[in-house]
């Protein structure tokens, strides 16, 4: 699991600010706070899951880490150098090293482009391969992703859903990447073809030595496929640690419910817990642990002191009274 | 705004499956009563590539106060089936043949004003997107009123205390202000609340839920369904619930229908079913999902891909993508046989 003692990437102190629209004319301007410090390492061939519902930043983490965005604090570490960094201090190939698959294949993928041509582009840009060796490339990254040579020729609106999202994936690969990042690249898919990508992920993931960042809400899935696992709610880490240290025993009030709501065919043995209320907006995040109202267990201490990230028996979580 | 959060376990309020006696989770004798008949119904849509047999040959019942599951992949025809059965069926498409007999009366060929009373009043439906369902430029409050107004012919005020009263119930919070707000000043959770307070607005004996928690957050999904399991308890209320989730079935329905290519591959008692999955599909369904509890099992990946619904099969459906099939699978269409009793499967196996 944790192949050096040097993390491949590491995410240190990142805070993401949005400025929103002012309300009214007079109205002060409001501030999205959509990351509030979150740090987190990723090993070389580890897999790191990062779940939570809607709104707790875990998109828009991804999306810094492949600087889709620009943190307003903090930095994003490759092999020890900044991604941020121009040219000079980092060279292409790290540039390229970190590659993304989205959620919404469909909407990833041009639709005026052959198959083909969607996959080779970023290869030639790149120069992942000399030219004259484009086109084996793409071959052989088509097949390692499933797809049929014949489909190379389609455009990506006469193939399926799970055959999109095998394109974005062969796209990402061919890039020859270090860390893959996905954010939900399964919840647009029907379940028979979840199991068969998720299956296909984790084929490429061994024979191309991936370390990958899974963004999903889908915690079934990231206890299937993750080595490590954080938990985040509004903008922050509240729980971290191995996969099924933290499934098993989760230490943090928001984990502990979280786990409880997903449906199981199994029978149930624990007592449903059903959390009252909704996340809060980013925009008014509450006082002390952001948690609190919506907790069980708050006390008074909770509502007045953001409790830290500690380590507690090989997890780390941030709550006054974890389990 | 946040409320305290409560240990589920100390709510009064027994589950949805418990609140259900005995006789109607398990086979149905002849003397037992039924809200909802459906009996082989075929629907099917005319396309530019062919005859598409969406549903073809779909049969069950419901009894009252029921918690029927319909579980199945993208276009497997569960969707279909439940706009069925309220008629709303519309060109290119068709009920080719088929009864759905709703308190004994068939809806299908109905007059649209014996359909325009029954929609709404007797059966109610909510949908996966609640925000699409409501309408943008009408206030939550207007919204329930004429739903109420609609098959209910008392004043505006009284129907305004009835919204009132209805949007407490499915536990909107500031229901008074919440009345005179937009669909858009809604979370999704929100919405579907209202969207499930309209649709209790005139006490349906039925409500068809397809999919009502698929676009929420877990935490929410939560929510949503057990407030369904209150309601339909107080009410008495039947529901009809569309998912493609095992668990979600699993966890919350009665009786469990498997559907697979417009049929039904497997229906039963849903402990039963979860218990001794017998069609090969059913089993293939449950192989490919990973568990977020318990042991981790290796994912079983279902290849390939349901089949094209304008050519006709003469054999199994799911033959083609079968682990167990024999020479008989691809000649002969299985019919539904009890395997067990009130377990029925249809499948060449059993």
């Amino acid at each position: 699991m944790i192949a050096g003692p040097e993390p491949l990437l590491e995410v240190q102190d990142v805070v993401k600010v949005f400025d929103l629209p002012h309300r009214g004319f007079f109205g002060a301007a409001r501030r999205l706070r959509a990351l509030a410090g979150v740090s987190l390492d990723i090993y070389a061939e580890e897999t790191l899951g990062l779940v939570g519902e809607s709104g707790c930043g875990k998109t828009t983490l991804g999306r810094i880490i492949v600087r889709l965005e620009t943190a307003t604090e903090g930095r994003v570490l490759f092999r020890g150098r900044d991604v941020r960094a121009r040219s000079g201090t980092t060279n292409s190939a790290d540039r390229r090293s970190i590659q993304m698959v989205f959620q919404d294949a469909t909407g990833s993928l041009n639709p005026r482009r052959r198959v083909r041509d969607i996959v080779s582009l970023p290869v030639r840009a790149g120069g992942v391969v000399a030219p004259g060796l484009v086109d084996d490339h793409v071959s052989q990254v088509l097949e390692e992703v499933g797809l049929p040579s014949e489909l190379g020729g389609r455009y990506p609106g006469q193939l399926s859903g799970g055959q999109q999202q095998r394109v974005a994936l062969a796209r990402a690969i061919a890039l020859e990447p270090a860390v893959l990042v996905a954010d939900e690249p399964l919840s647009a898919l029907d379940v028979s073809v979840q199991a068969q990508i998720l299956r296909l992920l984790e084929r490429i993931r061994e024979r191309r030595h991936l370390a990958m960042l899974f963004v999903s809400h889908d915690l079934a899935v990231v206890r299937y496929l993750c080595d490590r696992v954080a938990v985040m709610y509004l903008g922050r880490i509240v729980e971290s640690g191995p996969v099924d240290e933290v499934f098993d025993h989760p230490r943090h009030p928001y984990t502990v419910a979280l786990l409880s709501a997903v449906p199981s065919t199994r029978q149930r043995t624990d007592v449903p817990i059903e959390l009252a209320g909704e996340v809060p907006s980013a925009a008014d995040i509450p006082p002390g642990c952001p948690f609190h109202p919506r907790c069980w267990k708050a006390q008074d201490k909770c509502r007045a002191v953001l409790p830290q990230l500690d380590s507690l028996n090989g997890a780390r979580v941030a709550c006054h009274f974890p389990e | 705004m946040p409320v305290a959060a409560t240990r589920a376990g100390t709510d009064p309020t027994p589950g949805l499956k418990e609140t259900h006696s005995a006789e109607h989770a398990g086979e149905r004798s002849q003397n037992d009563s039924v809200l909802l008949r459906v009996e082989k119904l075929r629907t099917r849509f005319h396309t530019k590539n062919g005859l598409v047999r969406a549903v073809n040959g779909v049969s069950f019942s419901i009894g009252p106060g029921e918690v029927v599951g319909i579980v199945g992949e993208s276009g497997c025809g569960k969707s279909v089936t439940a706009l069925s059965i309220l008629g709303l069926i519309r060109p290119p498409g068709e009920i080719v043949s088929g009864r759905v007999l709703f308190e004994g009366q068939d809806l299908v060929g109905a007059s649209s004003g014996t359909l325009r009373r029954i929609r709404g009043k007797e059966i109610a439906m909510i949908f996966q997107n609640p925000l699409s369902s409501l309408n943008p430029v009408l206030t939550i409050g207007f919204q329930i009123q004429e739903a109420i107004l609609e098959h209910d012919r008392i004043g505006r005020r009284a129907a305004r205390e009835r919204a009132l009263d209805l949007l407490q119930r499915v536990g909107i919070p500031e229901a008074e202000r919440r009345l005179h707000q937009y669909p858009h000043q809604f979370s999704g959770g929100m919405a579907q609340r209202a969207m499930i307070a309209m649709a209790l607005a005139n006490r349906p004996k039925l409500l068809i839920a397809d999919e009502p928690t698929t676009a929420l957050d877990v935490t929410i999904q939560a929510q949503i369904i057990r407030l369904l399991h209150r309601l339909s308890g107080e009410l008495g209320m039947a529901v009809l619930f569309i998912t493609h989730n095992m668990g979600l079935v699993a966890e919350n329905c009665h009786q469990t229908l498997v559907m697979y290519a417009g049929k039904i591959a497997e229906s039963g008692a849903t402990d039963d079913l979860f218990a001794r999955p017998l069609h090969p599909y059913t089993q293939a369904l449950l192989a490919c999902v990973p568990e977020v509890k318990g042991e981790r099992h290796d994912l079983i990946p279902l290849e390939g891909f349901p089949p094209d619904l304008t050519v006709e099969s003469r054999g199994c459906a799911f033959e083609p993508r079968c682990a167990q099939r024999f020479d008989r699978c691809p000649i002969e269409d299985p019919e539904p046989r009890d395997a067990e009793p009130g377990h029925a499967v249809r499948c060449h196996l059993y």
